[in-house]
């Protein structure tokens, strides 16, 4: 009965079902892309990415162009040099992200210094609402999700021999540069283009939370992948239950609830548990 | 009949900023066992990376299985040529069992698009039962020991059916009864199918008696090559080494592996 009014009600609002396919659409794929951040080591390329996109806004702000386009077009270019400039500078690539971040965040705030107008249109574009969208993002949001489910299957042993160790990879006969180059570009378009659907504080932990979780779950990269996409999308659609019953803000409890979905994994991941017959203490040895 | 499959002359190859081989050649037939010995820093490893074309040729010819090496081909080339390296730092927690490590062997050789097929997981489980590991097939690769983890290794490569197998130090850091473990491994290996194989060490009671040439290697240079018997004497390793002859006898006395 409680059911079936909730179910009724939820639906019954577009923005409701647009925010609901955003959470399942950008929650696959975010968390997906989650993977390749948690085993690359690189969690900041989120904070990286948006700051890039915050920078390309305020530029098409200044000089009088779609501050969408400039979005995209600086964090598209920052998502492509991540990975040369890590090599060039043999980093690993987070040391390469952190430099890159700290670029854009003066890039941004030296055309705030130069602007003296509004810079709200940057920052609508950075702080997006799962609850604003239209049907364009939705489908936009698909398109996003298809491609990078399309290049993960497509490319999935040269991925993961690339996550796994990139000189074997190399050793084997895989071009393991270019693919790790695609990947951390795949990333950063990942980001760049879901960060406005999404908004930029829920983007961080859709990327991290569920791959995280899945992290502490299994031994397997292909359920890591499957795991971290239910939890991103469970995390969505129950945050977004929630918000709706108890009237508080959808992203921030998004937030909060995948925090929960990785708090309850780390809890009970089989990965710090004893196996039980390794418990029992060996019989006394036989020497001396 | 033994023909050439790799064919090195005058090779000059850089690692990072430095020059690591200065004008090396060396001829290897196929199925032999070669034995690169030299101290560290010789350029052993880099000499093994000219063969894979994993290393940057800055001037001379390499020619291996038949590919003349510039640089960005390598990858065609490294489908055929199997690499051990020493021990890697794995994750503990990465979540790649051995059974599907010792599949990234195939990788390559599969191309692009292509999943693994029955034959394939078959070639797999085989080569697993060769090296002793089936009963850790479905372990997290990151909870192996190291004689473990290079056993794996040795698996992985054979599972990719190369022409040439590499070993770079592969017994470095592993304790005396994993290093006899992959030594006769390498041993059975190249016996049971005439691979031809390169093995590099720094550490003499490292080199499998299997092994029927020995490189010498110094600064980047061959220093002499020839039969096990007649390359390894005190005299010799005592000026490769650059340690008195008492020293390097001293030392031989000590430690004979296999």
């Amino acid at each position: 009965m409680l059911e079936q009014t909730l179910g009724l009600s939820i639906f019954g609002y577009q923005f409701m079902q647009n925010a609901i396919l955003t959470a399942l659409l950008g929650g696959i794929a975010c968390s997906v892309i989650g993977v390749f951040v948690v085993l690359l080591h690189m969690p900041f390329i989120g904070v990286c990415m948006s700051h890039a996109a915050f920078a390309g806004a305020l530029l098409g702000v200044w000089l009088g162009f779609e501050p969408l386009i400039g979005a995209f077009a600086l964090s598209l270019i920052t998502a492509a040099i991540i990975g040369p400039l890590a090599d060039r500078g043999e980093l690993n690539p987070e040391t390469s992200v952190g430099i890159i971040f700290s670029l854009m965040l003066g890039i941004a705030f030296l055309i705030m210094g130069l602007m003296p107008t509004s810079q709200s249109a940057a920052w609508d574009l950075l702080w997006g609402s799962i609850l604003t969208n239209t049907r364009e993002d939705i489908i936009f949001l698909a398109i996003v999700a298809t491609l990078i489910i399309g290049l993960v299957i497509i490319f999935y042993k040269e991925i993961t021999v690339t996550i796994f160790n990139r000189n074997i990879a190399l050793s084997v006969g895989i071009p393991a540069t270019f693919i790790l180059y695609g990947i951390l570009f795949l990333t950063g378009a990942t980001i760049t283009t879901t960060i406005r659907p999404i908004g930029g504080l829920l983007i961080f932990s859709l990327i991290l939370n569920p791959a995280a979780a899945a992290y502490q779950l299994t031994y397997s990269m292909k359920q890591m992948f499957l795991l971290s996409a239910v939890f991103g999308v469970l995390s969505g659609w129950v945050g977004l239950l929630v918000s709706y019953l108890f009237n508080i803000p959808s992203g921030a409890t998004i937030v909060v609830t995948s925090s929960i979905v990785f708090g309850l994994a780390v809890l009970f991941s089989p990965k710090k548990k004893v196996k039980s017959w390794q418990a029992q203490p060996l019989p006394e040895s036989k020497h001396g | 009949m033994e023909h050439t499959v790799v064919d090195i002359q005058n090779a000059v190859v850089s690692f990072r900023e430095d020059i690591a081989l200065r004008g090396a050649s060396l001829k290897v037939k196929d199925g032999e066992f070669v034995g690169i010995v030299g101290p560290n820093g010789a350029g052993k490893t880099t000499l093994l990376t000219t063969v894979n074309g994993m290393g940057k040729l800055v001037s001379g010819r390499v020619w291996v299985l038949g590919h003349y090496l510039t640089p960005g081909n390598g990858h065609a080339l490294r489908k055929k040529v199997g690499y051990v390296a020493q021990i890697q730092n794995i994750d503990p927690r990465m979540p790649v069992i051995v059974r599907d490590v010792v599949m990234m062997g195939r990788y390559g050789i599969l191309g692009l698009l292509k999943r693994p097929g029955k034959t394939d997981w078959k070639i797999v489980d085989e080569v697993l039962e060769l090296v002793g590991m089936t009963h850790l097939a479905q372990r997290p690769i990151g909870h192996l020991s190291g004689g473990e983890q290079q056993r794996v290794a040795v698996a992985r490569c054979l599972a990719q059916e190369p022409e040439i197998f590499l070993l770079d130090e592969p017994t470095a850091s592993l304790d005396w009864k994993a290093q006899v473990d992959i030594l006769q491994l390498v041993k059975l290996v190249h016996n049971s199918r005439r691979l031809t194989t390169l093995f590099v060490t720094h550490d003499l009671s490292a080199l499998p008696i299997a092994c029927n040439r020995v490189v010498l290697m110094k600064q980047g240079l061959i220093w002499g090559e020839g039969t096990p018997e007649k390359m390894l004497t005190d005299a010799n390793l005592s000026q490769v080494y650059n340690i008195p002859v008492d020293e390097v006898k001293k030392r031989r006395g000590e430690n004979i592996l296999v």
